[in-house]
């Protein structure tokens, strides 16, 4: 038999009609994962044709968007500020009452933000396709499942149909080897795999991450990395499941139990690509090699290690416009850049491990003189486990803002928001411009460098804070 | 959604490579519940300044880009978040067509899901495009042309059965209902 990728072998279980010259595949989705944002229409749709949800057990919703992230709003005791906001909530709630799906209302205390929430309860499984309107759906990959974002006509597809309209994508392996060298995160591997890919590198083609690198990373880890798979314009993002992944899954709310757990276990042992598989496209990454990232420009292929300049490029009017939108100057140091703000959280980094590193480097020192630091949970069972181990009072007493979960800073359209020209190092994936709010400056970096900035008042490396 | 076979307008051109979807259609946006009336807040970012009022230069603001059915971006333009509000307050400025030399994929999808053509061209002919704004040129969607008024035409890639949709003005939604035999039989061969 020809070798298959991990990627083949996922498309070939879910393909109810395979593709032809005249028609694309109709691809059967395991699991949909919704929010408030980007389904009303689709609801709407369903609506005005008079269609049912097909199989609502496979629908899942949160809130999370444009969700407040203060408690006295999210629970009521203030109205909601964004008054177009309150209603898309309202809404929502009203949709997944009407078509009979499950959903983790804004005061739920499961709720959170999706991609965080659906592996956090054991939705997200190897083998599954799973599909969400958010381009971030990619994070779900980390587990070894097919996850893709789609528009709003897709998503009332998906609620009509359970399936979609696909072509394959073509693949492309990234490989990665040696140690992350000590203080180098997986968010500073994938900004590196953004650089080197480009932001359009990885169009048309579904990633899988592959080496020892990638092989000994954490569930956590390995979702902050295909979390960005996006970035660098990829379908989706994979990583074949292992032991790590099975561990990560075993006794969590909606993975198999007894018999079954062992029978999907067994299944989800076959989803490798196999040796001697080919991808269209290799890239291979020495992590040895890495350092703390951050970025300097307005998308997330524009990076520098901690100790570079921002590029010195001469004749390019895009670049210019990006590093003044910025207010930066070509050849300076990011190292040492006044900051105002800095925010810990979004479905890239607000895992629990992510507060944790955060939290080891600001224990006992203080946030700088003017500078807010937000932090985030990207879940709200999240942020119970971190206020159990007292990170909420390392992060308050240090003088940041601890909140409930939701997308919060992220973007720009639940009230939490950066000023006008102010600079913020973000934990979260874009920095696009205006995406924290209109004329926002985003840095992007690691929860460890996130907290040591927060410190210094500037752009820092962490290095010299890890005891 | 009405059949789409031959459009002929003038371009507006945005040179700048990766236009994300957050500038088409900042987030603050996304609120609305309905997908009409988007058009006003397009660019919205680039469009107004801070009190609001149109910036002259923005070439959207200009009285040429007026009736023009054809965007011409730079490369990678759609990329980022999947937010169908991108497409959709494109298609209610009155664009039918974006050109570009590469184009995301989730906005490429959700474009051809709303009658608006999401066009791939060789650098030579974008270079042409990028160089002429306010050209007059035809999109032949048939053909799978696109003629420039000095005289060469390209054909452009596009998905067969997006192309099908779009000329007889039917949609996706329709075609995947009538499978519904084949997901009841992969479903049933499924649990077994």
């Amino acid at each position: 038999m020809t070798p298959t990728t991990l990627f083949d072998k996922i498309w070939a279980e879910h393909e109810v009609v395979p593709e032809t010259t005249d028609t694309p595949a109709v691809l059967y989705i395991d699991l949909h994962l919704t929010h408030e944002v980007t389904t009303p229409q689709a609801f709407s749709m369903l609506r005005s044709r008079g269609l049912k949800v097909r199989d609502p057990k496979r629908t899942f919703a949160t809130m999370d968007h444009s969700t407040p992230t203060l408690a006295d709003q999210l629970f009521g005791r203030v109205p909601i500020k964004l008054e177009s906001a309150a209603r898309q909530i309202e809404q929502f709630d009203v949709n997944c009452r009407e078509f009979g799906i499950e959903l983790l209302g804004v005061t739920h205390a499961d709720r959170g933000i999706v991609h965080i929430i659906g592996p956090e309860l054991g939705l997200t499984q190897p083998g599954k396709t799973i599909v969400c309107g958010d381009s971030h759906t990619s994070t779900h990959g980390a587990f070894g499942a097919l996850a893709f974002g789609i528009g709003t006509t897709e998503v009332g597809h998906v609620l009509a149909t359970q399936c979609l309209l696909q072509r394959k994508a073509k693949s492309l392996a990234v490989n990665v080897e040696g140690d992350l060298p000590s203080g180098v995160t997986a968010k500073d591997l994938i900004l590196a795999i953004i650089q080197k890919l480009g932001v359009a590198g990885g169009t048309g083609s579904v990633i899988e991450y592959r080496g020892s690198t990638i092989r000994g990373l954490s569930m956590d880890e390995r979702m902050t990395i295909c979390n960005m798979s996006i970035e660098a314009g990829a379908r989706a993002g994979l990583i074949a499941p292992d032991e790590t992944t099975f561990a990560y899954l075993k006794g969590r709310r909606h993975a198999p139990q007894g018999a079954d757990w062992d029978k999907a276990v067994a299944h989800w042992r076959t989803l490798v690509s196999d040796p001697g598989a080919r991808f269209d496209h290799e890239l291979h990454i020495d992590a040895s090699k890495l350092k703390p990232m951050i970025t300097y420009g307005t998308n997330p292929g524009m990076s520098v290690a901690i100790d570079e300049t921002v590029p010195v490029i001469t004749g390019d009017a895009v670049y210019a416009k990006a590093i003044d939108y910025m207010g930066l100057t070509p050849g300076q140091r990011m190292l040492g850049q006044k900051i105002d703000t800095v925010f810990l959280g979004s479905c890239t980094n607000a895992r629990l491990s992510d507060l944790e590193a955060a939290a080891a480097i600001i224990k006992g020192r203080h946030v700088a003189k003017g500078v807010t630091f937000l932090v985030v949970p990207g879940s709200q069972q999240i942020k119970r486990q971190a206020e159990a181990l007292g990170l909420d009072q390392i992060f308050l007493a240090a003088g940041a803002e601890w909140r409930e979960s939701g997308c919060s800073m992220c973007l720009g359209m639940n009230g939490d928001l950066v000023a006008r020209g102010a600079y913020c190092v973000s934990t979260s994936n874009r920095n696009f411009e205006g995406r924290q709010g209109i004329g926002s400056r985003t840095l992007l970096a690691s929860p460890a460098m996130a907290a040591a900035s927060a410190v210094a008042g500037c752009v820092a490396d962490p290095r010299p804070l890890l005891a | 959604m009405d059949p789409i076979r031959l459009i002929r307008s003038r371009t507006v051109v945005m040179p700048g490579t990766n236009i994300d979807t957050d500038q088409i259609m900042p987030a603050r946006f996304l609120t609305t519940t309905t997908r009409d009336g988007l058009g006003k807040h397009l660019f919205a970012d680039w469009r107004y300044d801070s009190q609001g009022k149109p910036i002259a230069d923005f070439v959207l603001n200009q009285a040429e880009a007026v009736g023009c059915q054809i965007l011409v971006a730079g490369r990678n333009i759609g990329c980022g978040s999947s937010r169908e509000h991108a497409p959709w307050g494109l298609y209610d400025f009155g664009f039918r067509a974006v050109i570009s030399t590469e184009i995301a994929d989730i906005f490429r999808s959700n474009s051809l899901k709303n009658g608006l053509l999401p066009i791939v061209v060789d650098a030579a002919t974008h270079q042409w495009l990028i160089d002429h704004p306010g050209a007059e040129v035809v999109i032949d969607l048939e053909a799978r042309r696109v003629s420039l008024p000095n005289g060469t035409s390209v054909e452009f890639p596009i998905e067969s059965f997006a192309r099908y949709c779009l000329l007889n003005g039917v949609d996706e939604t329709g075609y995947l209902l009538s499978q519904d035999a084949a997901i009841s039989a992969f479903e049933k061969r499924r649990a077994s």
